[in-house]
């Protein structure tokens, strides 16, 4: 378990998750390629913590936060919330749970009805549930608990800006109370100060309402800020995942490492030398072929041939819950990429 | 940044709460072309349900009255606009005047309604096809192909010579039968028009139902039904508003074209798609036969078309005011 010691129970669980979208060539051929867009993804979310998923563009990362809050339909593996099993559930009752976990999306400006004002926005939740009935007052309610003028509520979204816009959707995902709330990159769209508000308020929104939230990003320094713990992505695999101080202070794959070498930092290492950036070779492959067995070897600085393109790591632990999926985990960090390349066998005859 | 629920000097910062209905009507009495079209739309209405009788009864000539010793001359060739007869006479020595008031009421019937109905099927299979996509939209796509690719004049006669032939027309079942006649017209008017609309909706609706506010939607629980009729449907108004001031005017045109095989009004009913056809045979001679029916179309297609925009506009509420 975690540092903090308290007894952590899970909300959400995702066992052995897998995604794969078939992709049509030409008009005879029949579901000719499978996009791989998530695979075997095992994880928890527990109750009251923020876990980030990091990793870069089509990593799989927004199609995790879309199968856990049910907006895709798995292809296999099974989804538990609050111990029960939601991943075949009728539509009737998928009603009823929706109200249990949100979505806060990216896009300020496509996530919210051009057609409709604030008011209608935020109070659809209300509408389509025939909770409340005084349903104005709650949402100027809400406006106001998000920083927003409640007299805005005959606004249409096109009269505000992209941090007011992500408010008003973090208003709807709070109308019905739910427990979890995915956070599909809900900055990244958004200029720096302004990131930096929205990040406090949901933030405080967190411990007020008691929230849990899945925090997705590829920018692993507000990832930091806002997560408990961090599942990293590649591939649609989750390759590392542990609490946030650890993962930062020591990654153990490799693909971690080289993620957290690339993020641009003022200050010179503890030898007075600047950090050096692990590069990594190559473009991620294509998930519709992904590589054999660990499917990160074919970049991997430490590849070691006859091992990781044939076998597939399993998760290996490390301290507290912190696991890695590598054969050979870094052993020690900082670490140069030369160092890190002195590692393996497979990256050095192949450049 | 954002503005708080601040008092300045003990005042509460005033702001006017406007229904959506205000907002666009505010918008809308600003917009004086569309004014114009809208009135213009009003006037014709008045002459579609008043305008021949009270016509024929300001001119004393009756509607199908023919004045071949006064408005034709030797050659049985029809006479230009005189005081009595203001717009001159038709091919038949008929009032021209008189005709084409009477005639408003059966092109504005058929081009509003068939484009009405036309528009509503073309929504409801654009969205639905475009909705649900896969095997759903490709039998309703490919149904609007075929009813494309179908040669609609050819159709037209075939229906005309199947069913004017006895008077009760082609008997479908009991009572129902195709009988030539306006609703005939409507009807295949609306055939050959819905599918164009909704080739137009389904493709706005493939893309509009990739946002992320009907994701949003979705995440909260809303059905299908609710997504399409209040995500997709209101953001459908601008091109479906523009393209139905258009479809009216081709529908009266279409109308005088079916009118003339026979297919659609009595060849004693006025309208002025069959005053237009009419037109033809004397086109070198009688300029008066083309131009006065004619001027009232283009004004209905104007004002139409001016009342579109002025709607799309008004009800575009991205637009400045």
């Amino acid at each position: 378990m975690t540092a903090s010691g308290s007894t952590q129970t899970p909300l959400v669980e995702l066992q052995h998750l897998t995604k794969h979208f078939s992709v049509k060539q030409g008009v005879f051929a029949r579901g000719k390629g499978v996009v791989h867009a998530v695979e075997d993804v095992s994880l928890v979310v527990n109750k009251g913590e923020t876990l980030g998923i990091v990793g870069e563009s089509g990593c799989g990362k927004t199609t995790t936060a879309r199968l856990m809050v049910k907006l895709l339909e798995a292809t296999s593996g099974r989804i538990l919330f609050e111990g029960e099993d939601i991943t075949d559930l009728s539509r009737h009752r998928m009603r009823q749970l929706r109200q249990q976990m949100q979505i806060i999306f990216q896009d300020p400006y496509s996530s919210l009805n051009p057609r409709k004002t604030v008011g209608q926005i935020v109070g659809e939740p209300f509408v389509i549930h025939g909770t409340e009935k005084d349903i104005k007052s709650r949402v100027q309610e809400l406006l106001a608990r998000v920083g927003l003028n409640p007299e805005h509520y005959n606004r249409y979204p096109h009269e505000f800006s992209g941090g007011q816009r992500q408010r008003i959707g973090i208003a709807r995902a709070l109308a019905l109370q739910p427990k979890l709330i995915v956070c599909d990159e809900p900055v990244s769209a958004l200029d720096v100060s302004v990131q930096a508000q929205i990040l406090n308020l949901l933030k405080s929104l967190q411990s007020e309402f008691d929230l849990t939230y899945v925090f997705i990003s590829h920018d692993l320094s507000v990832i930091r800020q806002v997560s408990d713990r961090i599942a990293v992505m590649y591939l649609g695999r989750v390759v590392e995942m542990g609490e946030s101080e650890l993962l930062y202070e020591h990654p153990r794959h490799p693909y971690t490492a080289a993620l957290l070498s690339a993020v641009p930092r003022a200050e010179l290492d503890a030898n007075g030398q600047k950090r050096t950036r692990i590069v990594l070779q190559g473009d991620v492959p294509s998930p519709v072929s992904p590589p054999s067995a660990c499917v990160f070897h074919p970049r991997c600085p430490r590849a070691h041939a006859g091992t990781c393109d044939v076998e597939t790591p399993g998760l290996t632990s490390f301290e507290g819950d912190h696991v890695a999926a590598c054969h050979f985990p870094v052993e020690r960090w900082p670490m140069s990429e030369a160092e890190l390349r002195a590692g393996g066998t497979f990256a050095d005859t192949t450049s | 940044m954002t503005a708080a629920p601040t008092t300045v000097g003990g005042v509460a910062p005033q702001t006017v709460t406007r229904s959506g209905f205000e907002l666009f009507w505010l918008r809308f009495k600003e917009d004086r072309a569309a004014l114009l079209g809208a009135g213009t739309i009003g006037v014709l209405i008045v002459i579609a349900i008043f305008g021949g009788p009270i016509a024929s009864a300001v001119t004393g000539h009756p509607n199908t009255e023919q004045y071949q010793q006064i408005m034709q001359d030797s050659f049985g060739l029809p006479k230009g606009p005189t005081s009595a007869f203001w717009f001159g006479s038709d091919g038949e020595a008929r009032d021209l005047f008189v005709r084409t008031m009477y005639g408003a009421r059966t092109s504005l019937i058929v081009g509003v309604v068939a484009s009405g109905i036309a528009v509503l099927i073309g929504l409801v299979v654009g969205m639905i096809a475009g909705f649900y996509r896969g095997i759903v939209d490709t039998i309703l796509s490919r149904t609007g192909d075929v009813m494309l690719a179908m040669p609609q004049l050819l159709i037209s006669i075939g229906i005309v010579a199947a069913c004017s032939s006895n008077k009760n027309g082609c008997v479908i079942a009991g009572p129902i039968a195709i009988q030539p006649g306006l609703a005939l017209v409507i009807a295949v008017i609306v055939i050959f028009s819905w599918p164009y609309i909704a080739r137009l909706v389904r493709g706005f609706t493939l893309s509009i139902r990739e946002k992320e506010f009907v994701e949003a939607s979705r995440s909260l629980g809303a059905s299908d039904t609710r997504i399409i009729f209040r995500e997709i449907l209101p953001n459908l108004s601008g091109p479906i508003i523009v393209y139905t001031t258009l479809l009216i005017p081709q529908s009266i045109l279409f109308e005088a074209a079916l009118s003339y095989l026979g297919l659609g009004v009595p060849p004693d009913t006025a309208s002025w798609g069959g005053l237009l056809n009419d037109a033809q045979r004397y086109y070198d001679t009688a300029w008066w036969l083309m131009f006065f029916p004619g001027l009232f179309l283009v004004i209905t297609t104007l004002a139409f078309n001016l009342l579109g925009d002025g709607l799309r506009d008004a009800l575009d509420v991205r637009a400045e005011r």
